[in-house]
Parts: C-alpha cells; structure tokens; sequence
C-alpha cells in the first residue's frame, strides 16, 4: 500500500527557486569553500604568476631584438644572454607553477566535491519516508548524480581553463597596452565582432546541442528497449520494423549532428581569420608607427606574436560560461535537497535497551500522511505480548501495512504512542530500533552483489550456514542452488 | 591496428574521393598559414632598410587575403570530409542494429545490453571522429610539420635544427598523456556508472534499507566508490599537470635558446632581422600541429580499440538463423500441433559437471488442445517453452509442429505460427494499441486491426484501458503513467491473442493478478483457447484448470500426462508440487 497524497505537491514545490534558495545554495558554496580560504588564495597567487611567466615570452624576444642587436654590435653579449635566460627561466618557472595549480586546484576540487558526495548521500539517507514518497525517486538520485556531474564538470574543465585563459587574455592586452597603446585599441576593437561572433555562435550551438542530446537520447532509449525487449522482438517478427525506426532515428541524429558540424565550420574559420586580420591591422599600424620612429621593429615582432594569440582563449571562456550556468543550477537544486528535513529524528537521550523480549503496545495510535488528509489510521490500541505471531486482516486500504510502517518508524504516529517492551520509539535511536524491529516489505528489492549479500542484508555480521539456512525456512535453497555460482 | 584499419579502409571505400579532397584542403590551409610569418619576415627586412608608406599597406593586404583563403580551406575541409563521415557513422550504426536484432537471445544474454550499447554509440562515434578528424589531420598535421621546418631552415638551419631537437618529445609526450588519459577517463567512466547504480538502489531500495537499519553500510560501500573516484581524478589532474607543464616549459625553453643563437646569427650576419623573427612567429604556428600528432596516434590507438570492439560483435557467429531452403507453411490449414520428441537442452555456458536441462523430452500436444506445463519453480519450464519458437535451440531431438521440424521452417513463419506472452512483460513504449497489435500484419485495414485489438483486449480482461487518459492510444512509458505488474501482464496476453497464432505459447500469464481478475481473465480466455492449440505454463491449480491436460516437468524429463483429476490420483510428485504452490501462493499475498 503507498501513502495517499503521495504525489501531492511535490511538483510544484521544487521547481521555483526563490531568492532565499538562491541564498541557501550561496551558503552552501561558502560552507564547502571554507575550508580551503587559505589554500585559496595561495592558488589565486600561482595562477597569477603562472599566466604572466607564460604571456612573458614574446616581450622578452621583443627586448631581446631591440636591445641585444645593438648591443651584440658593439661587442656586448650581456643584454642578448640575458634575454635568453629570461626567457628560459619563464619557461621553466611557468611550466613549474602551471603543475602547480593544476594539481593542487584539482585535488582541492575532488575534496569538496567528495565531501559534498557524502553529505548528500548521508541527507538522503536520513529524510523520513515522507519525504521519499512525495520527492520522486527519480530527482533524488539526479541530485547526487547529473548535477553532481555538472559540479564536477566545473572542477574538471572549467576552473583551471577559466582563470587561466581570462588571465591570459587580461595579461597579453596589459602587455600590449604598455608596449605600444595604438595596437592596443585595435587590437581591442578587433575583440568586439569576436566577441558578438562567439556569442552568437554559442547562442546557436546550445540550441543545436540540446537537439542533439533529445535525439541520441531516442536512439539510445530505442537500442536499449529492443536489446533488452529482444525476446518479444522475435517472437512478434519486428526485427525490420524496428530496423527501420532505428535507422530514421540514426539519420535524425546524424541531421542535428551534421547542423553542429556545420555550425562549428562557420565559428571556427571565421575566428581564425578574425584572428589574422588582427595580425594584418596590428602589421599595418605597427608597421607605420616603426615608419615615423615611434616604435622599434623588435616590438612589432612582439605584437604580431602577441596578436596571434590572443583570440585562441575566447572559445574556451565562453564555453566555461555554458558550464558555470548548469553548475549553479546544480548547486542550487542540490541546496534544496540539503534544505529538506527529516520529521523522524533521533531522540537527545535515548533509552538503551539490553533484553529485548518483543512486547508491543499501540496506545489509541492514530496517523495521517499529511495534515490535509484524513486519518490513514484510526485511532488503534493493540497489545502484542512478547513472542507472539499476529496476522492483521483488513481490506485493501485499511490500513496494514501503516501499523507495520509505525512499527519500523518509517513514520511518526500522529497522536498515541507505540512502546516496544515499554519504551517509546521515538526514544530509541534508530539504529537499536532497527537492531530489533525488522519489516519484510511488499516489494522485494534486491541490491546488486551476491544473493548471500543480500539474505544477510540485515545482519552483515551472519555466517555462512545461517545464510543458509534462512534460505532453507523460506524454501528458496533448491532453486538457488541449481544457479551458476 | 593493421587488421581493424584495413578493415575501415573498406568500408570507407564511397567516400574515399571526398577525404582526399578534405585533405587536400587541409594541407593547403596549413600552407597559406604559414606564408603569414613569411609576410612578416619581407615587412621587418623593409622597414629595417628601404621602408615606404605601400609595403606596409601591401603587407596588411596580403595577410587579410591570405587569412580570407586559409578560412575558406578549412571551411571546405569539413564540407568535403566531415559530412559525408556522418553518413558512414550512420550505417555502421544501422547494420550493427540490424546485425545485433538478429542474432540469437543467448548471444544477447551474454553481452548484455550495456556492452552492445556503448559499441553501437561510443565506440562508432569515435569511429567516425577518426574517418572525419584524425586520419585526415595525421597526414596534414605531418605536412605542417614539414612545411614549418622548411621554412624555418629557409631562415636559418642551424635554428630549424635545434627547433627540430623538440619535435619527438613533444610528440612521444604527447601521445603517452592521450593514453593515460584515456585510461583514467574510463576508469572514472565506470567509477561514475558504480556511483550512480549505489546511489540509485540506495534511493528505490530505501524502505529495504531503513527497514533493516543499514543506511550506515550503505554509506559505508558508497564512500569507497567515491573516494576511488577522486583518487582517480586527482591521478588524472596529475598526469594533465605534467603534461601541460612539459608542454610549456620544452618548447619555449628551445625558443629561448634560439633566440641568443639567433641574436649571435642576425650579429655575424648569418641572417637578418626579420628571418629572425618569422622563425618565430613559424615556431608558434608548428608547436601546435607537432602536439596534435602526438594526440592523433593516441587517437589511433583509441580508434583501433573501437573498431576491434565494433568487429568483435559483427564478427559473432549468428547459431539461430533461417534453413536454406524452408518448408512452405499452409497458414490457412495449420493447427499448431506440437511434437517433442527426445528433447535434449543445455546452456552453452552451463558448468561441465552439469547435467543437460532437458534429457529426452518427450510431449504430444493435439489440434486445439490446452496443455499445462507443471513444475518446481526454477527446472525449466520457461526454457522448454522457448524453445518452440527457437529463442533457444535445441541440442538434441527435434520440435516438430504440424508435421514440419521448427528447423526446417523459415524463422519468420515459425514466429507467425505462435505467439508468446512471457512471463516479464515487456511491453514498447508506444501506445497501448500498438503494443498489442504488434504481431499483426500492418497491411490489414486500419478498422479490422481496431476490431483484433479490442477482442484481444477484452479475451485478456485488459478493458480498463478504455479508462486511461487516451485510451487505447495511451502511450505506455510516458512520463507520469505507469500501469501495474497485473495491468502490463493483462496487455501482454492480449498481444499474443491478437497475433492469432496456431499455437499459443504462454508463460505463466496470469502470475500477477489478483484471485478475482485471474478468474474473470480465465473465464474470457476459455472461450478463445477452445481452438487454440494452447501451452501454458501454470503455477496455481486456477490456473492449470484452463487446460485439457497437464503435462509435469521434473528433473528434466515430462514425467507424467493426464487431465488435472488424474494426475491428482495417480502422481504424488504432483499433488506435492499443486500443494507446495498453492500454499506459496497464499503466503505471497498476504
């Protein structure tokens, strides 16, 4: 029997994210961040002097061509030796730093992100059967799956890239501005329809994306179905029909991946050549200012070098942005399953049971699922002294198994109280509780692993011959014997 | 690698013209980019010596044509190679759907459905990434390579030389990280996939594990997997951080030493400023190219991988298949009747120490008889009833139906003559309507079908559907509907009654009802099984009470034939097993 009202209001409760959920989800991201503040800022520091070691390079050849040369003429090695080793020492130095803040960035990342696995899986864990009955089980193990997916895509691709490739792009426009200001504003400008031209493309690409993602998820949905259905398949004779379903499907996939393809062809040229005219207008101004002696040709090197560059981060950034989007979204539908509480909790003192005999009592128990709904149980007394077997007979709906649900507190009565040996449940900690109240569900949900793991569910503890013979009571030994192991 | 790439070669052969345009297209972008630098190189030695106003204008020209024309080229690349690879990617696809719906349901049993899934989607995703991107790219990556190291040398071949020192590391590094990491990658694969099924049984077996007080060791199982998954991930942060720091630190260490070696050159006159710096700005446009080679053979290795995966399964041996020259079936004249003579069975996986399932089963089912297969739960009457239709085949004595051996028929028509309502239900997600109509010829009229499907419908008792949303045209599966064990049973028996099959073969079909339903559906189904050669497999005595006869199973023989009554009389072995089930059964539904 399921609980009434078990779908009641579940829809429309966690779809809208207010803005206190939005806070709440704020307060999580500070709890996770916290405790790594200091390591923090220490990464915040490397990825600083990792990204400028790296954009160091053509400044350096560029001194290293207008100083040197002149230098070299008049016998002096000095500036020309210097610029090399410079520039070796940037390499080094930033290869050094980048192994740095990858590693060290990533394994704080998969702390938390384990960390956060845990909490959810514990929370879980510990809501009230209430709860699991209105929250469809379906979104539970998303929470901890797909948006804890999208979290870790964010460790994963998007930080290190993010910060690295902004900074990259920061530092060489710095760099560009100090050497030579004109450049700079071009080469600014020049950013512009790059800019527009991302979005534009990233605007398309998700929209593109998403079809394809609707349509392999048919193409996978219709593989699995027959694969798995393939009994029923053959029996009925559908292996064409379905051969020619599967392959108008493939062809739809095969469109919307074509259309990204397409689409990307268009983005990814056009950037390129966004990217050499900033070289030819970099070329061309430069070029006329080392014309009238305001800049050297060694700087010019520079920018030219500098130019080429500098569009290859944009597609990078704006990716990121696409996968820091679906990591709050993440973190703010996972904030929300932090915020539910459990109604059955564990008491402040609880009561120590020793000798348990089995005495149960129901004292005018009464419960309902919801205050809306009518009672599910009317108010019951029922005095099951120790070591006896009662069967409880009723109509569909009477209200059985809620008596067996009390027993194992999957719930709270409502009114009344159940005592086990004349404790109060609700003074027992769950686990001495479940130590000594165990309820055989209607369904029979079996885990993944052995069928001996699974007999011995309940007590982890059971040998070999008890598993065996719990199997024997219930008759399930001989077929289990005939299996491969 | 040589075998599964020959193989590919082959199925490439349509669209080979088009790859040789792709990469034609490719090389000649790669070759445009890097007259660029060459650009730089005249401007610098100009305005080093004789500048004017026009170079600098010319200069800014030529780079914005040149860059039009490279845009262009790689904009071509992917019209000429990258379309028509999706057309390949699709037919691989669909022949080894079609392969797979073919092959017998042991050979399904074996692989399962997740191994044959990734095949058909991961692995020949990256099958064609390889047709489209990589091969190409290999040979222009190399091209690029060449090219840049040329011109570079045209500057200056003591630089190109020492360039040239970096190029394995760069590659060999390269390739080694793609391997690691794609090990690493699936390794986190399957860690994710080991998360999700903890996650998901610990959420749907929720009242299991609070019943019996275990979320502590569920906890317990799922910390490990979480934990080998950040250790995984951390080990790939690493192997990713060493590698970009090589990727760093190597080719910009060389360039540092160019540059005094260069500086040293432009000063004894050895080359000129501006070779100087198109040895550069070419340096920068070959790392990348030099790293995606190393990326490419990884991608091979990855690529060949598939395609043996891919191979292995078109490769299987299909064991149930079609005689060459079948007997025509008088569909008009068939009555179903089934002969067993010496059935022999055995799993091809069973242990060695096994004895076969079957051991000579022997069985006579008349024209429109109703005969009921008994037995302990688990000897294999599910079996026996498979393999009629061959879902399984035989390893000794024959099948024969209507007089003709199911060898000797072609697999279509066997499968027109009976139909199977299984035990597990599955039912498409499609509309009620389809479902049931899925044996029927499609040709019929649209009305005549209507009429099959609503007679099928009520033999089965399935007329609730008449109160879903949309009634028969109710889509099963969708979001937010379900239909109960009872409901689906009910749909899959009215499948197989729709079919209008000679011989009705039914696995416990009525397991999921209730007393009162299981009656009424008996009473409707007596009236439809009155000419139907029928065999159904039955667990309840209720059940057993639809058949002529009773035929009882046990240690892999029929050990006894008779009407319900007589073999109450004369059986002990099955008035033990009618009173065993019977009893279960009522334990089951308190």
């Amino acid at each position: 029997m399921s609980g009434p009202g078990r779908t009641r209001g579940s829809s429309t409760r966690y779809t809208q994210m207010t803005k206190e959920e939005r806070r709440a989800s704020l307060r999580l991201l500070g709890s996770l961040l916290k405790p790594y503040k200091w390591q923090l800022v220490g990464l915040s520091t490397i990825v600083v002097l990792a990204q400028l070691a790296s954009v160091a390079s053509p400044a350096i050849i560029a001194w290293g061509i207008d100083n040197g040369i002149p230098a070299l003429l008049e016998g002096n090695a000095t500036p020309a030796v210097a610029a090399s080793v410079a520039h070796i020492a940037a390499a080094l130095v930033g290869g050094g730093l980048m192994y740095v803040f990858i590693r060290w960035n990533m394994t704080i990342g998969q702390h938390m992100l384990f960390g956060l696995r845990k909490r959810l899986f514990l929370h879980s864990q510990r809501l009230d059967m209430k709860f699991h009955e209105t929250y469809a089980s379906g979104r539970t193990v998303a929470r901890q799956t797909s948006d804890m997916d999208a979290l870790a895509n964010l460790l994963n691709s998007g930080l290190d890239i993010m910060v690295g490739s902004v900074l990259q792009m920061v530092f060489t426009m710095v760099l560009i501005v100090t050497m030579d200001v004109p450049s700079g504003v071009v080469m600014a400008g020049l950013l512009i329809p790059a800019t527009m031209l991302t979005i534009w493309f990233q605007k398309r690409s998700s929209v593109i994306y998403r079809q394809i993602q609707t349509n392999s998820a048919r193409l996978i949905s219709h593989f699995v179905e027959t694969v798995s259905g393939i009994r029923a398949v053959k029996s009925y004779r559908r292996q064409r029909a379905n051969g020619e379903r599967y392959e108008q499907l493939a062809e739809d996939h095969r469109q919307s991946s074509l259309r990204s393809i397409q689409l990307f062809g268009i983005y990814q040229p056009t950037l390129r050549w966004l990217s050499t005219i900033t070289i030819a207008a970099v070329l061309t101004v430069g070029g006329f200012r080392v014309l009238g002696d305001e800049l050297q040709v060694g700087v010019l090197v520079a920018l030219v070098l500098y130019a080429r560059r500098f569009f290859q981060p944009i597609d990078e950034i704006a990716n990121f942005y696409n996968t820091f989007q679906s990591a709050v979204a993440a973190l703010e539908k996972i904030s929300g399953l932090m915020a539910e509480e459990s109604s059955v909790t564990d008491p402040e003192d609880p009561v120590e049971l020793a000798d348990v005999q089995g005495e149960i009592v129901f004292d005018d128990v009464s419960f309902r699922y919801d205050d809306e709904l009518p009672l599910a149980l009317h108010p019951t007394s029922l005095h099951v002294p120790a070591g006896q077997t009662v069967a409880i007979v009723g109509s569909t709906g009477a209200g059985k198994s809620t008596i067996a649900k009390l027993m194992a507190r999957f719930y709270d009565v409502t009114d009344g109280s159940i005592t086990l040996d004349g404790v109060n449940l609700k003074d027992l900690d769950m686990e001495t509780l479940t130590d000594h109240i165990v309820m055989v569900t209607q369904e029979s949900y079996l885990f993944s692993g052995s069928v001996a793991n699974n007999i011995a569910l309940g007590n982890p503890e059971a040998s070999r011959e008890e598993i065996e013979a719990a199997a024997a009571i219930i008759g399930a030994d001989t077929f289990i014997q005939r299996l491969p192991q | 690698m040589i075998a599964a790439m020959a193989r590919l070669w082959r199925i490439i052969a349509p669209i080979r013209t088009r790859l040789y345009l792709g990469l034609l297209v490719t090389i000649g972008a790669s070759v445009v980019g890097l007259m660029i630098p060459q650009v730089l190189e005249v401007l610098v030695n100009n305005l080093n010596s004789s500048p004017t106003a026009a170079t600098v204008w010319i200069a800014g020209g030529v780079v914005v044509a040149l860059g039009l024309v490279e845009a262009v080229l790689l904009w071509l690349r992917r019209v000429f190679a990258i379309g028509p690879s999706t057309n390949t990617e699709r037919e691989m696809r669909v022949r080894f759907y079609n392969w797979i719906l073919d092959m017998p349901v042991a050979f399904h049993n074996d692989w399962g459905s997740g191994q044959l899934l990734s095949r058909a989607q991961q692995d020949v995703t990256q099958i064609r990434r390889w047709i489209a991107f990589g091969m190409i790219m290999m040979v222009s990556s190399a091209a690029t390579v060449l090219v840049g190291i040329y011109m570079m040398s045209r500057s200056s071949i003591l630089l190109a030389g020492i360039f040239l020192v970096v190029v394995p590391p760069i590659i060999w590094l390269t390739y080694r990280f793609q391997r690691e990491f794609s090990i690493l990658t699936r390794r986190s694969q399957d860690l994710n996939g080991e998360i999700s099924t903890t996650v998901e049984q610990s959420v749907q077996g929720i009242r299991v594990l609070k019943a019996f007080g275990r979320s502590k060791q569920a906890l317990e199982k799922f910390q490990i997997t979480a934990g080998a998954l950040r250790d995984n991930e951390v080990r790939k942060a690493t192997t990713t951080a060493r590698f970009d720091m090589f990727m760093m630190a190597l080719p910009e260490t060389v360039l540092g030493i160019s540059l005094l070696v260069g500086l040293f050159q432009v000063n004894s006159g050895g080359m000129n400023v501006g070779q100087l710096a198109s040895f550069f700005a070419t340096a920068t446009l070959v790392v990348g190219p030099t790293r995606m080679l190393g990326m490419l053979f990884g991608q091979a290795v990855n690529a060949t991988t598939a395609l043996e995966r891919y191979f292995e399964v078109m490769d299987s041996e299909n064991t149930i298949v079609s005689p060459d020259h079948p007997v025509a079936i008088d569909f008009a004249n068939a009555t179903g009747e089934l002969v067993m003579e010496d059935v022999r069975f055995r799993f091809p996986d069973a242990a060695q120490d096994q004895p076969d399932m079957f051991q000579g089963v022997d069985l006579h089912i008349r024209p429109g008889e109703t005969m009921a297969l008994v037995g302990v739960t688990g000897n294999g009457k599910s079996t026996l009833l498979q393999l009629v239709p061959r879902i399984f085949d035989i390893t000794g004595g024959r099948i024969i139906i209507d007089g003709v051996s199911v060898h000797d028929m072609d697999l279509d028509d066997l499968r027109r003559l009976t139909a199977f309502a299984f035990e597990d239900t599955t039912l498409f997600s499609s509309s009620v309507r389809d479902n049931v109509l899925l044996g029927v010829d499609p040709e019929l009229p649209d009305a005549v079908q209507k009429e099959i499907a609503w007679e099928a419908l009520h033999a089965a008792d399935a007329d609730f559907v008449v109160d879903l949303i949309h009634g028969i045209e109710t889509r099963i599966g969708e979001e937010g509907f379900s239909l109960s064990g009872g409901q689906r049973q009910r749909i899959a028996l009215a499948r197989a009654i729709a079919a209008r099959p000679s011989l009705l073969l039914l696995d416990d079909p009525l397991s999921a009802l209730d007393t009162k339903t299981e009656e009424r559906v008996i009473d409707q189904l007596k009236m439809v099984l009155d000419n139907t050669t029928t065999f159904i497999i039955a667990h309840r005595s209720s059940t057993v009470s639809l058949a002529d006869r009773v035929a009882l199973l046990d240690h892999g023989k029929i050990t006894a034939v008779g009407t319900h009554q007589e073999l109450l009389r004369s059986s002990p072995r099955y008035r033990y097993i009618m009173a065993t089930n019977t009893a279960g059964s009522h334990e089951v539904n308190l």
